[in-house]
């Protein structure tokens, strides 16, 4: 082979630099981009919501925030770590990374990706906005009903109900523009069985988050009309059942724990074996396990509500579908270890980070298997043992697996490597922290300390382990710090990555860091499962890899195929997703405050988002400049 | 769906993102299969809704019961017209499919307008049926069915704003098969639209009385 074939490829018009280039941008990778830099700022937010918990628990009977004030800020915490940063980083991986990994220029809808993007935030900056309005929802990130719609004058829990809806908005749209990118944007040779991991994971979350978002979406309706308009959906006294909130909200907030773990597992599968140097094990296992979890997931709701009285019957079914669904994570345990053992392992941080993710997720995967059985899980229920659980698997887990994917591909967003030895230190006072924070949860919860209570008397035995826990957050939030220093200095002056810097297997690390706009001069052609890895090594007797003597350039340009492109077509930027969420964002106001002459706000709202909708319906996608 | 496109096509068809030619619109249905995505969302949107209504079908509190309420002949009319307006439809994009913009531009407006009639029909239905004491106060019953009905009847309206927009594009030629806005993605929408009102017209209506 020659060398790489010079294609001649014309800039396409990306619109204007600066703030407006980024208002209007529909490349996938900026929006990637907005969408981790957005969930970074409300991971501190959020954290900041914890710190404060942490402080008013520390010690017995201590006044730092006023029972109000730590309901408002413990259900906005829930809120934000669920709905605005791990949802968000997800997407922002996703974004960046599933055209790349398919060998695409872009996802199948870029200015849809774009409004989701823009929806996302404009919904977070509206819950936000509740702070300055009058307080913030306090009812906890479920909201159960009829606590939710009592009260209706007090408006913080319509910004919930609305800031969610629209939150659903977006995700169901991003959902299905994945899902039709990687249906139908695939490269030449790129089978679903040759698809990374991680662009399965990314499939299997979009069907999630398609199929459970329209049930709470559902249930959130009736709880607003019951607030606004009088309908007797959760009114007990008038024949309506409370009990229909908690099912619609966990048939979705249910499969939506297996939305925020997903990804990080996939993130994980492509480090391990990079890292191992060796492929990963059992593939197929892994992708059908990643599968079957999402279909479990949707028969499991109801152990969020054993203590209901559903009845021995449902209660046993729910109970035993809750322990079939730790077969297929466990499965996966296993080939993350089979993938590791015997691999020439090079334990640099983003290897770290994902070994303490199976580490900590057994730990919270164990005690999530506890609450199958139903007697156990009605001791714990709302107790600290299970603010331990869930920590253990949505922080443990997937902030660990996402804060390894940040290691990971890094160089490939800034071209920059993060700094090793930061990151190690900051990753061991990450593992100290987190587990100094979380593991005396377990105990607290089982001596009885309950959840949700913003304060504890003296001589309950719960003194000692509350303030390990407040000390832990600090060092949890010490070590955050560190890592955002890391990553701001990295970018301006870490060390150049180059394409490839880990010895990478899948397409990204084919092309330069950062990647061009367009992503691949040439369309890949992909003849097997981890194909860069092939085209840089074969293997000896023993199946050690050896290194190929010349390594091809250009993956399209292959004997025989040579591929000629006259002009790659990249979508021009557009305003119309932006105006067209604004417009959304500002229905949501006026829905907020529908008895003060809101519909006023509505109707404008809806009629700026239909301008933009049309507008983008009918403009051509790519405009000639 | 699953097979994978050989590299002329892609580099010729669909290498752009969200553009894909109109003369070859089957070969990557790109954006029909985000709508049978989204379609498979709404079916769980209407069965959340068709639930609750199971839960409440015999809630009636102080209100009306369903069997005092319902007129089976006059619903069944308009659903007629509903499912009518499918076969227009069908019609329509035949039409266009055979590049008879004329006649595509005529059966996109009888969908419309028989959307329409559909419309009124159920305006004029909750007109009486709060007359008759059904609120959506009434009892849950009543809430159940006016968010089910009116969820539907909102599809409805969204899809007749989507078929006027089309007539009224069609009148300056401006119908393309390779726009966000067309005639294959709102008639699939239309008919999914159609298909829930003969779940919803069977659930509440003729299992009720």
């Amino acid at each position: 082979m020659e060398a790489t074939v010079e294609a001649p490829v014309v800039e396409p018009y990306m619109g204007p630099r600066g703030i407006w280039g980024w208002l209007t941008t529909v490349d996938h990778k900026r929006i990637g981009l907005l969408y981790g830099v957005s969930a970074l700022v409300f991971f501190v937010i959020g954290g900041i919501e914890a710190l404060l918990i942490r402080l008013q628990l520390a010690g017995p009977d201590l006044e730092v925030l006023s029972a109000e004030a730590y309901n408002q800020l413990f259900t906005m915490h829930g809120l934000t770590m669920v709905f605005l940063v791990i949802m968000p980083i997800a997407a922002a991986f996703t974004n960046y990374f599933l055209p790349i990994m398919l060998g695409a220029r872009d996802v199948a809808f870029p200015r849809l990706n774009a409004f989701s993007y823009w929806l996302f935030l404009g919904s977070g900056i509206f819950i936000y906005s509740s702070f300055f309005l009058g307080g913030a929802p306090d009812g906890a990130w479920v909201g159960y009903a009829p606590l939710s719609t009592q009260l209706v004058e007090v408006v913080r829990i319509d910004f919930w109900i609305i800031g969610l809806q629209l939150l659903g908005i977006a995700s169901i749209v991003s959902s299905a523009n994945f899902i039709a990118t990687a249906f139908t944007m695939r490269a030449p040779g790129m089978s679903m069985l040759r698809m990374p991991v991680f662009a399965w994971m990314a499939l299997v979350v979009a069907f999630l988050l398609i199929f459970s978002i329209p049930a709470v979406s559902i249930g959130l309706f009736q709880m607003f009309l019951d607030r606004n308009l009088g309908t007797l959906f959760y009114a007990a006294e008038a024949g309506g059942d409370p009990l229909l909130w908690q099912h619609l909200f966990w048939i979705f907030g249910h499969p939506e724990v297996y939305v925020l773990i997903l990804p990080a597992m996939g993130i994980v599968s492509e480090i391990l074996p990079v890292f191992s140097r060796k492929p990963l094990f059992g593939y197929p296992f892994i992708v059908f396990s990643g599968a079957a979890i999402g279909f479990v997931g949707f028969g499991v709701w109801s152990h969020h509500m054993f203590t209901s009285g559903m009845g021995p019957v449902a209660e046993a079914g729910f109970g035993i579908a809750t322990m079939v669904i730790a077969v297929p994570t466990g499965v996966k345990i296993f080939n993350w270890l089979g993938t590791v053992w015997g691999g020439r392992v090079r334990l640099q941080a983003p290897m770290l980070y994902s070994l303490a993710f199976i580490a900590m997720f057994v730990i919270g995967g164990l005690s999530g298997v506890t609450h199958a059985i139903i007697p156990a899980d009605t001791q714990q229920h709302d107790t600290y043992y299970v603010v331990a659980h869930f920590h253990y698997v949505l922080f443990g887990g997937a902030v660990f697996g996402y804060v390894a994917g940040v290691y990971y591909w890094f160089p490939k967003w800034t071209g920059k490597m993060l700094s090793e030895g930061i990151g190690k230190l900051q990753f061991w006072l990450m593992l100290v922290g987190f587990n100094l924070t979380f593991g005396p949860m377990h105990i607290l919860g089982l001596n009885g300390m309950p959840r949700r209570t913003y304060r504890y008397g003296e001589g309950l035995g719960w003194d000692f382990w509350n303030l390990m826990a407040t000390t832990g957050a600090f060092l949890i939030a010490f070590s955050v710090l560190i890592f955002i220093y890391n990553i701001v200095k990295s970018r301006r002056s870490g060390i150049p990555a180059g394409d490839d810097p880990w010895d990478g297997r899948t397409l990204e690390w084919t092309i330069s860091s950062p990647p061009p706009v367009h992503n691949f001069d040439e369309v890949p052609v992909v003849r097997s499962l981890d194909d860069f890895w092939h085209r840089k090594y074969s293997e000896d007797e023993d199946g050690r890899p050896v290194v190929i003597a010349e390594i091809e350039e250009g993956m399209g340009a292959d004997g025989g195929e040579e591929v000629q492109i006259e002009n790659i077509h990249m979508p021009s930027p557009s305003y119309y997703p932006v105006l067209t969420s604004a417009g959304l964002v500002c229905a949501g106001f006026g829905f907020a405050y529908l008895g003060l002459g809101g519909w006023i706000v509505v109707g404008t709202g809806i009629l700026i988002a239909m301008w933009g909708f049309f507008g983008w319906s009918l403009e051509p996608v790519t405009r000639e400049h | 769906m699953t097979t994978a496109p050989t590299p002329e096509n892609v580099l010729t068809d669909h290498h752009d993102g969200d553009h894909h030619d109109g003369d070859h619109h089957d070969v990557h249905p790109i954006r029909k299969t985000a709508m049978w995505v989204f379609l498979g969302s709404e079916c769980v949107f209407f069965g959340a809704m068709i639930a609750t209504f199971f839960l409440y079908r015999t809630e009636f509190g102080d209100g009306p019961t369903a069997e005092e309420i319902f007129n089976i002949p006059f619903t069944s009319a308009s659903s007629f017209v509903l499912l009518m307006s499918s076969l227009t439809m069908v019609l329509a994009h035949n039409a266009f499919d055979h590049k008879d913009l004329r006649k595509a531009r005529v059966w996109l407006a009888a969908t419309a307008l028989l959307g329409a009639t559909f419309l009124s029909g159920q305006i004029f239905e909750f007109v009486e049926f709060v007359h008759e004491g059904l609120t959506v106060h009434s009892s849950p019953f009543g809430s159940a069915f006016y968010m089910l009905t009116s969820f539907h009847g909102a599809h409805v309206l969204i899809g007749v704003i989507l078929l006027a927009t089309m007539f009224v594009l069609s009148l300056s030629g401006r119908l393309y098969a390779d726009r966000g806005l067309n005639i294959e993605l709102v008639g699939l929408y239309w008919h999914f639209v159609d298909i829930v009102w003969i779940v919803i017209f069977t659930i509440v209506y003729l299992l009720q009385v």
